[in-house]
C-alpha cells in the first residue's frame, strides 16, 4: 500500500519532461516509445503481408495457367512453388498476423488504453522489435541461398522438414526454421511485456472490469502464446539439429517419432489460432461501440467466453491430425472438444450483435470492416465445424475445402482485423483523418474479391481437390473444364483484390500527411487513448489520467452527450 | 544512452514489484520450454524400455554432486538477497559471486562429464537417449550461463548500492534454474 | 522497493535438501523399481517445492503466482496425456512399429551397444 500511494505522489507532481528533439536514429529506429515500436512491427507487418501477397499471386498464375509465364516472376518450377506456399503461409501467420495483431496493436494502444506512459519495460520492448526484425532479415536472405526458400509447407512436418533429400531445401530449411524460432523470442519477450504491464501499470482507479476489451484480449493472447509456443521451442530444437546435425528425434528408422512434431506443431498452432484471432475481436469490439453508440453488450461474459475459448484451445489440437494415424480413442475426444469450442465464439459473436441491436449504427469505414468480420468469420467457424468431425474430416482432410475454410477465418483476422483498426486507430496514430470514399472504395474491393476467391474453392475442395498439387493438368479427374474455370475465376480475384489495396495504400499515404486534422476525439469514443492528444507526444498524456467508469458507457441516458469517457469525474 | 525508466514501471497495481511480476512470467515461459522438451523425453523413455540400459553409463556422482553444488549456490543468491534486503552490499556482492562460483564448479563437473563421455562413444548422434541427454543438459547448461552474466552485471550494480531488488528477480531465476535441475538428475541419472 | 519480509532460517533448509538429495541417492541401492521411482521422482518434487517455497519466497508470494505456475504444469500435463497415446503406440491394425533397438535385437539377437 505505502508503495502505492508513493507512486501515485510522484505521478501527481510529475511533469511532463521537455526533451530536447531526438535525432533520426533514435526517434525512428531505436527508440524506446511504445508508440514508435508499434509502428515498426506495423509498417514492418505490411511490408511482409506485400511480400506474401505477391506470393499468393505467383501462385495463383501458376495454378489458372499452369506452366506459364507469371508476369512479374517468369515461369514456376515445382521447387518454387513449394517455397512460395510454404513461405505464403508462414509469412501470414507469423510474420503478418502476429506483428500486426498482436505486437503492433498492443504496443501501440496497451499503455494509451490502460493510461500509463509508456511499456513497463521500453528497452525489452525494443530488444523484442530487433530480435523480430533480425527473423526477417533471417527468413528473407532464406530465399536466395542455393535451393531456395523453405519448401516443406509451413507445417513443416517431419520427414518431409528434416531431411533436405526431401525438402530439397538444404539451407533454406534451417534457415526457415531459425528464423520461425526468433520471431517466437520477440513475442515472448513482448507478451512478457504486455502482461506485466496491463498488470500493474493501470491508471488510478482503473479496476479489472474497467479494462477495454481490447487491452483484455491482447492480455489473454499473450498469455495463450506464452503457454502454447514452449513445447513447439523445444521441438523446433529437435528440429533443428536434425536437419542440421543429424540428429534422429523425428526419423522412425532410428527410433524417432515424426508423429510427435505433428502434436508439437499443433499444440501449439491451435491456441495461436486464437492468439491472433482474440486481438481482431476485440478492435472490431470496439469499433462495434463507437458506431453503435452503445455499450458493449454482456462485458463479463464476453471476458468470460474469452477465457473459456483460450482454455479450451488447448484441448483441440490433434483436429489437424485426424488423418496422421493417431489412436482413434482420441480422434473422438478431440472432435467432441473441437465443437465443443464452437459454443463460446458463437456466444461472443452473439454478444457483438446484440450489442449492434438497437444501437444508431453509423457505417463509416472501420465499421464496415467490422461488420464484414463478423459476417466472414461466421463462415469460417461454420465450415470448420465440417471439419471437425473426425469422419468427414477424412474426406476433406488436406483439400481446398480446407484451404478455403481457414482462410475465412485468417482472412477476416488478420486483414480485416487489421484494417479495422487501421482505419479506427488511425486519427490517434498520425493526428489525421484517413478519406472515407477512398475507404469505402477499398472495403468493397477487398471484400468482394475476397469471397470470389475462396467461394469457389470450397467447391473445388469437396470436387477433391487436393491442396499440394503442382499443376493440376497432370490429373484428368481435376482438369475438368468446369473446375479450372473456378480456378481462373479464383485467380483473377485474387488479382482484383491485390489491386485494390493499391488505394488503400494511397490513401494511407497521403493521409500521413495531408488528411483532415483529427483532433484528440474524432470518433467520441470513451476509452483513454481517445483522451491523449493526436498523435500523442513522448509520454502520452499532458497529466497521467485517472478512471471513474467502465469503457463503454455510450448513450446512458439522462446525459447531454451520448458518450462519458472513462476519466470524466461526472 | 540516457534512458529514464517510465513512470509506468515504478506502478504496482498487483502489489507485486513490476520486476518480480516479470521475473514470473519468464519463469512460466521457461517451464513450458523445458517441459515440453522433458516431456518429450518422458514419452520417448517410456515407450522405449532398453533405455535404462543406456542410462546405466551416466555417472550418478557426477550428477549428485552437480545436484549438491546447485542446491548450495540456491542458498548463497538466497544468501544474497536476505543481504541485499538488509542493505548489506559487501556480503550481497560476495554471496552474489559465491553464487557465480558454484555455477562455474557445475560448468566444469558438467564438462568432464561430456568428455568422459564422448570419449567412451556415446556422443549427440549414438541414439536418441543420447541426443535427449545432450540436448536437456545443454540447454540447462545455457541457462545456468546466461544466470552467471547476468548476476555478474547485477553484482556491480549491487556494489554501487543501485537495483537491490534485481538480486531477488535473479535469484527467483537461479531457483528456477535449481529446480529444473532437481528433475533432470533422476530422469537421466538415477532412472536406470 | 523491494518489499520486506522475515527471512527463514536458509541454511537449516538447505541442510534438509541435501539430506533429501542423499536420500534420493541411496534410494536406487535398494534394487526396488517402485522405491527408486519414490525416492528419485518424489523427493525431486519434495526438493523442487522446497525451493520453490523458502528460497524463490511462494511461501509468501501472492496466491495467483502459484496459479501461474502450475496453469504451465497443467498445460504440460495435457500435452502429455494427449500425445503419449501416439508416441507409445507400438503397433496399429495394419502396422507396427517396434522400438528400433528390439527390431534390431531380433534380427542379430542383442548385439551390444559400443
Amino acid at each position: 500500500m505505502t508503495m502505492a500511494e508513493s507512486t501515485a505522489a510522484t505521478e501527481s507532481s510529475h511533469e511532463v519532461h521537455h526533451h530536447k528533439e531526438p535525432d533520426f536514429w533514435s526517434k525512428y529506429v531505436f527508440s524506446t516509445d511504445h508508440k514508435m515500436i508499434g509502428m515498426q512491427y506495423m509498417f514492418t507487418g505490411i511490408v511482409m503481408a506485400l511480400i506474401g501477397g505477391y506470393m499468393a499471386y505467383v501462385f495463383r498464375m501458376q495454378l489458372a495457367y499452369p506452366g506459364e509465364h507469371v508476369p512479374g516472376f517468369g515461369t514456376v518450377t515445382p521447387l518454387a512453388y513449394n517455397s512460395l506456399i510454404t513461405n505464403h503461409g508462414a509469412i501470414m501467420i507469423f510474420w503478418v498476423a502476429m506483428p500486426i495483431l498482436i505486437a503492433a496493436l498492443g504496443n501501440f494502444l496497451i499503455p494509451l488504453m490502460i493510461g500509463c506512459d509508456d511499456m513497463v519495460f521500453p528497452r525489452i520492448n525494443r530488444l523484442s522489435y530487433q530480435i523480430f526484425l533480425i527473423s526477417v532479415i533471417v527468413l528473407i536472405s532464406s530465399f536466395f541461398v542455393p535451393g531456395g526458400g523453405f519448401g516443406g509447407a509451413w507445417t513443416a512436418y517431419p520427414p518431409l522438414s528434416a531431411q533436405s533429400q526431401y525438402n530439397l531445401t538444404p539451407f533454406g530449411a534451417p534457415l526457415w526454421l531459425l528464423a520461425v524460432a526468433l520471431e517466437f523470442v520477440a513475442f515472448l519477450l513482448g507478451g512478457i511485456n504486455f502482461i506485466t504491464t496491463t498488470m500493474n501499470a493501470r491508471a488510478k482507479g482503473m479496476k479489472m472490469y474497467d479494462i477495454p476489451i481490447m487491452v483484455w484480449m491482447i492480455v489473454i493472447a499473450s498469455l495463450l502464446f506464452m503457454a502454447s509456443v514452449g513445447p513447439l521451442i523445444a521441438g523446433a530444437v529437435m528440429l533443428l539439429f536434425d536437419q542440421t546435425l543429424g540428429t534422429t528425434f523425428y526419423n522412425p528408422e532410428n527410433g524417432g517419432d515424426p508423429v510427435l512434431w505433428q502434436h508439437l506443431f499443433w499444440f501449439f498452432g491451435h491456441p495461436e489460432v486464437y492468439v491472433v484471432l482474440l486481438p481482431a475481436m476485440g478492435a472490431v469490439a470496439e469499433v462495434i461501440c463507437v458506431f453503435s453508440r452503445k455499450k458493449l453488450f454482456a462485458y463479463k461474459t464476453i471476458l468470460y467466453t474469452t477465457f473459456a475459448t483460450g482454455i479450451l484451445s488447448f484441448f483441440v489440437w490433434a483436429h489437424h491430425q485426424f488423418i496422421a494415424g493417431i489412436d482413434p480413442r482420441m480422434a473422438h475426444v478431440f472432435t467432441v472438444t473441437t465443437v465443443i469450442i464452437s459454443i463460446p465464439i458463437a456466444e461472443m459473436l452473439f454478444c457483438y450483435i446484440a450489442t449492434l441491436f438497437g444501437g444508431s449504427i453509423e457505417l463509416r469505414t472501420p465499421m464496415l470492416f467490422a461488420l464484414a468480420f463478423l459476417a466472414e468469420f461466421l463462415i469460417g467457424g461454420v465450415t470448420g465445424i465440417y471439419l471437425g468431425s473426425s469422419g468427414m474430416d477424412i474426406y476433406f482432410h488436406d483439400t481446398y475445402f480446407v484451404l478455403a475454410h481457414f482462410h475465412y477465418t485468417f482472412f477476416p483476422i488478420a486483414i480485416i482485423g487489421f484494417f479495422t483498426s487501421i482505419y479506427y486507430w488511425f486519427p490517434k496514430m498520425f493526428g489525421r483523418m484517413m478519406n472515407e470514399t477512398w475507404g469505402k472504395i477499398h472495403f468493397w474491393g477487398t471484400i468482394i474479391p475476397f469471397n470470389c476467391i475462396f467461394l469457389p474453392l470450397f467447391v473445388l475442395g469437396m470436387a477433391g481437390q487436393h491442396r499440394r498439387i503442382y499443376n493440376f493438368k497432370n490429373f484428368p479427374d481435376l482438369a475438368t473444364p468446369d473446375l479450372h474455370n473456378l480456378r481462373i475465376f479464383a485467380t483473377w480475384s485474387a488479382v482484383v483484390m491485390l489491386v485494390f489495396q493499391i488505394p488503400f495504400m494511397i490513401n494511407f499515404m497521403v493521409s500521413i500527411f495531408r488528411g483532415k486534422k483529427a483532433g484528440k476525439n474524432p470518433w467520441k469514443a470513451n476509452t483513454l487513448e481517445w483522451t491523449a492528444p493526436s498523435p500523442p507526444p513522448h509520454g502520452n498524456f499532458k497529466e497521467l489520467p485517472v478512471v471513474y467508469r467502465p469503457p463503454y458507457e455510450y448513450s446512458v441516458p439522462g446525459r447531454e452527450k451520448d458518450y462519458w469517457p472513462q476519466n470524466e469525474p461526472n | 544512452m540516457a534512458f529514464t525508466a517510465p513512470l509506468a514501471t515504478a506502478r504496482s497495481a498487483t502489489d507485486i514489484p513490476t520486476g518480480r511480476l516479470a521475473t514470473w512470467w519468464v519463469v512460466v515461459s521457461e517451464i513450458v520450454i523445458f517441459g515440453g522438451l522433458v516431456v518429450c523425453y518422458i514419452m520417448f523413455r517410456l515407450h522405449h524400455t532398453d533405455w535404462a540400459e543406456h542410462a546405466s553409463h551416466t555417472s550418478t556422482t557426477a550428477g549428485a554432486f552437480n545436484t549438491f553444488v546447485l542446491l548450495t549456490s540456491s542458498l548463497f543468491i538466497v544468501l544474497a538477497h536476505q543481504a541485499a534486503s538488509a542493505r548489506d552490499l559487501k556480503k550481497a556482492f560476495r554471496y552474489i559471486w559465491f553464487t557465480i562460483g558454484g555455477g562455474c564448479i557445475f560448468l566444469v563437473v558438467k564438462s568432464i562429464e561430456w568428455t568422459n563421455e564422448i570419449s567412451h562413444g556415446y556422443t549427440l548422434f549414438t541414439n536418441n537417449f543420447w541426443s535427449f541427454y545432450y540436448v536437456t543438459t545443454g540447454l540447462h547448461g545455457l541457462h545456468v550461463i546466461a544466470g552467471m552474466v547476468i548476476m555478474a552485471i547485477i553484482s556491480i550494480g549491487v556494489k554501487k548500492g543501485e537495483h537491490l531488488p534485481r538480486v531477488e528477480y535473479i535469484g527467483i531465476y537461479w531457483h528456477f534454474v535449481d529446480i529444473v535441475w532437481l528433475f533432470l538428475f533422476p530422469l537421466f541419472y538415477i532412472a536406470k | 522497493m523491494s518489499q520486506e519480509h522475515a527471512h527463514p532460517n536458509y541454511i537449516k533448509i538447505w541442510a534438509i535438501l541435501t539430506f533429501l538429495l542423499f536420500v534420493s541417492i541411496v534410494g536406487p541401492m535398494a534394487g526396488i523399481q517402485a522405491v527408486t521411482l519414490i525416492t528419485a521422482f518424489g523427493i525431486a518434487v519434495v526438493k523442487a517445492a522446497m525451493v520453490g517455497a523458502y528460497f524463490m519466497h511462494l511461501n509468501i508470494e501472492k496466491r495467483y503466482v502459484w496459479y501461474m505456475l502450475f496453469t504451465a504444469l497443467i498445460f504440460l500435463g495435457l500435452f502429455f496425456f494427449g500425445t503419449s497415446p501416439d508416441v507409445l503406440k507400438a503397433e496399429g491394425t495394419n502396422w507396427v512399429n517396434p522400438s528400433p533397438e528390439q527390431a534390431h535385437a531380433e534380427t542379430d539377437g542383442g548385439g551390444s551397444h559400443h
